[in-house]
């Protein structure tokens, strides 16, 4: 089971670490990530296993966008079977 | 492995294009609660609603969070209600509706569908009954639908069923004249009615139907119309091939989510209707994609013709991805629901003839279109009958959603809210249909041969 994180948003400092560290406290391996900035702003792609999450996974989507709310950043976190329901046959 | 361009068109899809699921609606059939006694009925109509619903709205909202697309629906339908309610007066009908809606309220639902009759034939005296409570019970509730089916191609037309609905339909606007008539609203007339259709106000649990069943009806004519737009100057084989892949893509995540729902409520999956319904949100219009597709405004000449590849294609594109399809399946153009149909009303480019001859290639009929207040009821029976006929004749659902929009007159317009959107008053043909319709009976089934 794995959750596809996007974040979207004007380039700082720490933004990974501190998607990183929610990944972390709640047990969510990180498998793989994509990022690049354009300009200003920063863009990512993160692949996570939720597979031993200690908390509900509506709970972690919910606290990862209230990251991204604080720090002016979109974080998007959705099961990865929509992506692959949609884009695969 | 998962593609980065995949997870951005995703997103871009359910942020910018307004991709959603537009309803989760559980079919729950009634049958068991059959009671000569009026009360005993009901009580068990609200224990059984109450209980196989009892987690519908928080299952939904937990996969919406899981997969992060809105889920703007949760809805439940039932088996008509003038069946399961036999000999009841129309005193034990009303009885009913008010249960329906003490049912919607405790289990958070945003609309119950069922207080419908089957009549295309022929009337029993309880769906008689029922019909001549419509008006008060859309009036005297908020989240209870109605729909009567008062044709099909194999019975033909039923007048005397139709005349009867536009008494209704006058009614019901005049009992919620303070609402902006917003009880028509709630009321639909249909030919060849589906079964397991999800979307209100039609939606009933047919006689066909499992105990109980998850149908899932999808949207995205915003996707649509972008995906058009990025096409750019193909031609029309090209186009439909853009518009059958996003289909299949709309439809899987369709097919995800009632799979989903299902497992999740110990439901069996019914079907997924592949319906574009638009909402008043801008970008998310049919109207839009049919002049993305290159017409100036929706309603010009060519309208029918670009509707017409339109629905084709979302039904190819969407019967691969779904298991089980079914309900309406098309693109519906409701005016008031659909920024692009409401626009192109004002500008004088659609009339409702046009919308009626669009109807012929389209899911579903004459939706959401306010009329003036004093229109005749024989004049809204003719209305009724022209696209009731439409359906019979070429074996197709078809459906008349009108609201004579009480104190109102061309120019003016009625602003329901939310999805239900705004609706101007379109002008009609003055000339009576009234000595027609007077002569009730039937209308023959037609023949299905010699297709000229």
């Amino acid at each position: 089971m794995k959750a596809v994180i996007t974040v979207t948003g004007k380039d700082t400092v720490g933004i990974i670490a501190d998607v990183a560290n929610v990944c972390a406290k709640y047990n969510a391996n990180i498998l793989d990530i994509t990022q690049s900035v354009l300009g200003e702003y920063f863009a990512m792609i993160m692949l996570a296993d939720i597979k031993g999450l200690n908390i509900e996974f509506s709970v972690f989507v919910d606290l990862l966008t209230e990251l991204g709310e604080n720090r002016g950043l979109v974080i998007h976190t959705m099961h990865e079977d929509i992506f692959n329901t949609m884009h695969h046959i | 492995m998962i593609n980065t361009q995949d997870v951005l068109e995703t997103i871009s899809m359910i942020r910018q294009e307004n991709l959603d699921i537009r309803t989760i609606t559980m079919g729950i059939s009634l049958w068991d609660c059959v009671s000569e006694d009026t009360d005993r009925l009901c009580q068990r109509i609200y224990d059984k609603i109450t209980k196989k619903a009892e987690h519908l709205v928080e299952t939904g909202a937990g996969i919406e969070k899981k997969y992060g697309i809105p889920i703007v629906n949760k809805r439940v339908s039932v088996t008509p209600v003038s069946l399961i309610g036999g000999a009841a007066t129309p005193e034990g009908y009303l009885k009913i509706a008010h249960t329906l809606q003490r049912a919607a309220d405790e289990v958070g639902i945003n609309f119950i569908g069922g207080f419908s009759a089957l009549v295309q034939k022929g009337m029993t005296p309880g769906a008689r009954n029922m019909i001549e409570v419509i008006p008060e019970a859309l009036a005297q509730t908020r989240n209870v639908c109605s729909s009567v089916n008062v044709a099909s191609t194999k019975a033909g037309i039923n007048m005397d069923a139709i005349a009867m609905m536009g008494k209704a339909i006058k009614r019901a606007a005049y009992l919620t004249k303070d609402q902006n008539s917003i009880g028509c609203a709630k009321l639909v007339v249909f030919s060849n009615v589906p079964e397991d259709n999800p979307f209100m106000a039609g939606a009933f649990c047919g006689i066909g139907e499992p105990d109980v069943a998850i149908n899932v009806g999808v949207s995205g004519p915003g996707v649509v119309a972008s995906a058009i737009k990025r096409a750019g100057d193909c031609n029309l084989s090209e186009l439909a091939d853009v518009i059958k892949k996003t289909a299949f893509k709309i439809t899987r995540v369709g097919q995800l989510v009632a799979s989903e729902a299902a497992q999740a409520l110990d439901v069996p999956f019914g079907i997924i209707d592949l319906s574009l319904a638009p909402t008043p949100a801008v970008g998310d219009s049919v109207a839009y994609i049919l002049e993305e597709m290159g017409l100036e405004s929706c309603g010009a000449h060519g309208t029918t013709a670009a509707l017409a590849m339109l629905n084709d294609a979302v039904k190819k594109g969407g019967v691969m991805a779904s298991s089980h399809v079914g309900g309406l399946s098309g693109a519906f153009i409701p005016v008031s629901e659909d920024a692009g149909m409401i626009a192109a009303v004002e500008r004088g480019a659609l009339s409702i003839e046009k919308l009626e001859a669009m109807t012929a290639v389209c899911s579903v009929g004459l939706d959401m279109i306010a009329i003036p207040g004093d229109t005749p009821e024989e004049v809204i029976d003719g209305i009724i009958a022209d696209e009731i006929a439409i359906g019979v004749v070429n074996t197709k659902t078809t459906a008349v959603r009108v609201i004579p929009a009480y104190g109102k007159t061309v120019g003016d317009s009625v602003d329901f809210g939310g999805l239900l959107g705004r609706a101007p008053i379109m002008d009609l043909k003055s000339y009576s249909p009234a000595k027609f319709i007077r002569r009730g009976g039937r209308i023959p089934a037609p023949i299905q041969s010699l297709k000229n």
